[in-house]
């Protein structure tokens, strides 16, 4: 029988994020193939009613201690090391998403287990895993293969189904009995996300801007014709570090995740980092000079051409057509 | 503060990239290489923190092809000290990287300078592990943090805000001695002008350090390496700027979103 496979469940302040049961799902898959049982690790204080949820892995373990909540990467890696030792795991699930960034790494560090990152698709094959990274910014795949199914993976957010990780069945439930050492970096507060005026999630129509907009003023331009759709304005990442737009209406992977009606891409290269909040949209219309831009790969309906002069021209036919 | 900030150049993935003959490997004849964006974030913060608070600023990277130039527009744009690390390094991934600038960093003597703060980038795109930040951290025994978005120090340690996700951040507190793992800093990055960087070469001077040989192998290699099939492909609007305009106001009311 191959080694356990040890998934760490993602909480953030009580609530299981999505890539848990990405994660859940793909791990019975893999365990089912392996002929290997599957665990499943809650981190932090009230986890007993996070890991009932997780029906699908054939135990639970729990480490509820407060200093486990949104720990230091090197916090988290320290847990998990001691719970593949006691468990004698082989393969290990992690997220690769910005909550446990750094886990993987130092876990690999500390323990001599191979990290194969950014993970978008994984097959058992004789007592081993194929994994599937994603590099260059999701312009090249690489496979790689853990022998003895014995590694690190970093699964990357929206890559596997979470419906494939939901069940109304709760596992067996344990404690993991680990040690947790008082970590270097200190926890001080968490800093809400600013409530903007509105709320990028909740919108049906969002006009996005990228790089592309080139500057602040023509943000502006991008503002009238999302009043004139009536829905929002919201952008990317270089936007927002520029600082034209509130941090509120950031879309992406360490932004919001948002899937509106219509998703009016203007000026956006389609990074697998946005892509992440985008991709649950309804209808993708992208805008960008570059035919080869990767975000045409992705999107319903695509424009090769300037953003700057199609927005003016969308925003008078739509005013023309309220009258 | 004694600042350290480790730099190098990236692969231009707006450029086509090609497999090569070994199919493991990107065909290194076409690969360009750029200055990587999230180092010019780490050199920004790290200038931004000496304006504030006074130290010196020294920018390092292992040797590779045109690496000069990122080290002179750092000297440029503040860092008052730039060093390449030579030697046999290969193709250093992660680990292996981290595991040579650790031992610059260390040359000094056993422990770091205690108001020493390393900035990095918080991810690389080309190698599996795709962060170099912890493993150094791992190697000189230091706290981490990464997705850090401000820095501010606080007597002998830093305080930092790190990017969760939705919005959400947190704030920690490391002692110096730290390694960071910058996403964006405080202030988009500065431009300088190209004159100010030639001015730079004339009359500052890169140190170079004999970084000895990459000593660990990487701990799983990479089988295949293809292009990704496009999942699908957008359906292309096409015409004169003002058809196109057109055509999307009437795919707007057919799709009933307006
Ligand atoms: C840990 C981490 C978290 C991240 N989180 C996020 C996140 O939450 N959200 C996010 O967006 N990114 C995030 N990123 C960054 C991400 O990797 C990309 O760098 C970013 O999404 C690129 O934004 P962009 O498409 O606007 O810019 P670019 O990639 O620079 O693309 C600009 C595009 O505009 C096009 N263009 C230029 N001029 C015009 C014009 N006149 N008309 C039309 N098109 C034009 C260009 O052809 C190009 O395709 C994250 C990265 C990391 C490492």
């Amino acid at each position: 029988m191959a080694k356990p496979i040890l998934m760490l469940a993602e909480q953030v302040r009580g609530q299981l994020s999505d890539i848990s049961f990405e994660m859940l799902g793909l791990g019975r898959r893999l365990a089912d193939a392996l002929g290997a049982p599957l665990s499943a690790l809650v981190l932090g204080s009230e986890g007993a009613p996070l890991a009932a949820r997780l029906g699908l892995a054939d135990k639970a373990l729990t480490a509820e201690d407060p200093r486990l909540n949104m720990a230091p990467p090197g916090t988290m890696a320290d847990a998990l090391r001691q719970v593949i030792e006691k468990e004698q795991a082989g393969l290990v699930l992690i997220g690769a998403t910005n909550v446990c960034m750094g886990v993987g790494s130092i876990l690999s560090a500390r323990t001599g287990l191979p990290f194969v990152n950014n993970v978008r698709q994984a097959q058992a094959e004789e007592g081993a895993v194929r994994l599937t990274s994603q590099m260059y910014g999701g312009k090249i795949l690489a496979d790689v293969r853990l022998g003895g199914a014995c590694g690190i993976a970093g699964i990357y957010p929206g890559a596997f189904p979470a419906d494939a990780g939901r069940s109304d069945k709760a596992p067996p439930v344990e404690a993991a009995g680990v040690t947790v050492t008082a970590p270097k970096e200190t926890f001080e507060r968490y800093i809400e996300p600013e409530t903007g005026d509105v709320d990028i999630t909740k919108e049906k129509v969002l006009v996005a801007v990228g790089r592309g907009i080139q500057t602040q003023d023509n943000v502006g331009m991008a503002e009238e014709l999302a009043a004139a759709l009536g829905g929002a304005v919201c952008a990317s990442r270089p936007v927002i570090d520029q600082g034209w737009l509130p941090l509120s209406r950031q879309v992406g992977k360490s932004g919001m995740n948002v899937k509106p009606r219509l998703y009016l891409a203007l000026g956006i290269s389609g990074a697998p980092e946005h892509w992440e909040g985008m991709q649950g949209s309804q209808c993708i219309i992208a805008v960008n000079t570059d035919a080869k831009a990767p975000i045409f790969d992705g999107a319903h309906y695509g424009i090769v051409g300037d953003a700057l002069e199609f927005i003016p021209l969308l925003t008078d036919r739509l005013k023309a057509r309220r009258g | 503060m004694n600042i350290f900030v480790l730099l190098r150049l990236a692969p231009d993935t707006v450029e086509e990239l090609e497999i090569g003959g070994d199919g493991k490997s990107l065909d290194a004849d076409i690969l360009r290489f750029k200055p990587n964006d999230p180092d010019e974030h780490a050199v920004e913060e790290a200038v931004l923190l000496k304006e504030k608070h006074g130290g010196t600023v020294t920018v390092a990277a292992l040797e590779t092809p045109e690496v000069d130039d990122i080290l002179y527009t750092a000297l440029a744009k503040g860092a008052d000290r730039a060093v390449k690390l030579t030697g046999d390094l290969g193709a250093a991934q992660s680990e292996a990287a981290a595991r040579l600038l650790a031992g610059f960093l260390k040359a000094g003597g056993p422990a770091l300078a205690p108001d020493t703060l390393i900035l990095l980038r918080s991810q690389s795109i080309d190698d599996l592990e795709g962060e170099v930040g912890p493993y150094l951290a791992e190697a000189l025994g230091l706290p981490y943090a990464c997705v850090v978005t401000q820095v501010a120090p606080a007597g002998g340690a830093v305080k930092v805000t790190r990017e969760f996700s939705g919005g959400l951040r947190g704030e920690f507190t490391l002692p110096l001695p730290a390694v960071l793992g910058i996403q964006s800093a405080e202030k988009p990055p500065r431009y300088v002008p190209i004159a100010k960087v030639r001015a730079a070469m004339k009359t500052a001077r890169i140190e170079t350090v004999d970084a000895g040989a990459v000593e660990q192998p990487a701990r799983v290699g990479v089988e295949r390496m293809y292009k990704p099939e496009a999942a699908g492909r957008a359906v292309m609007i096409e015409g004169a700027p003002e058809e196109v305009a057109d055509k999307v106001v009437e795919l707007l009311s057919k799709n009933s979103v307006i």
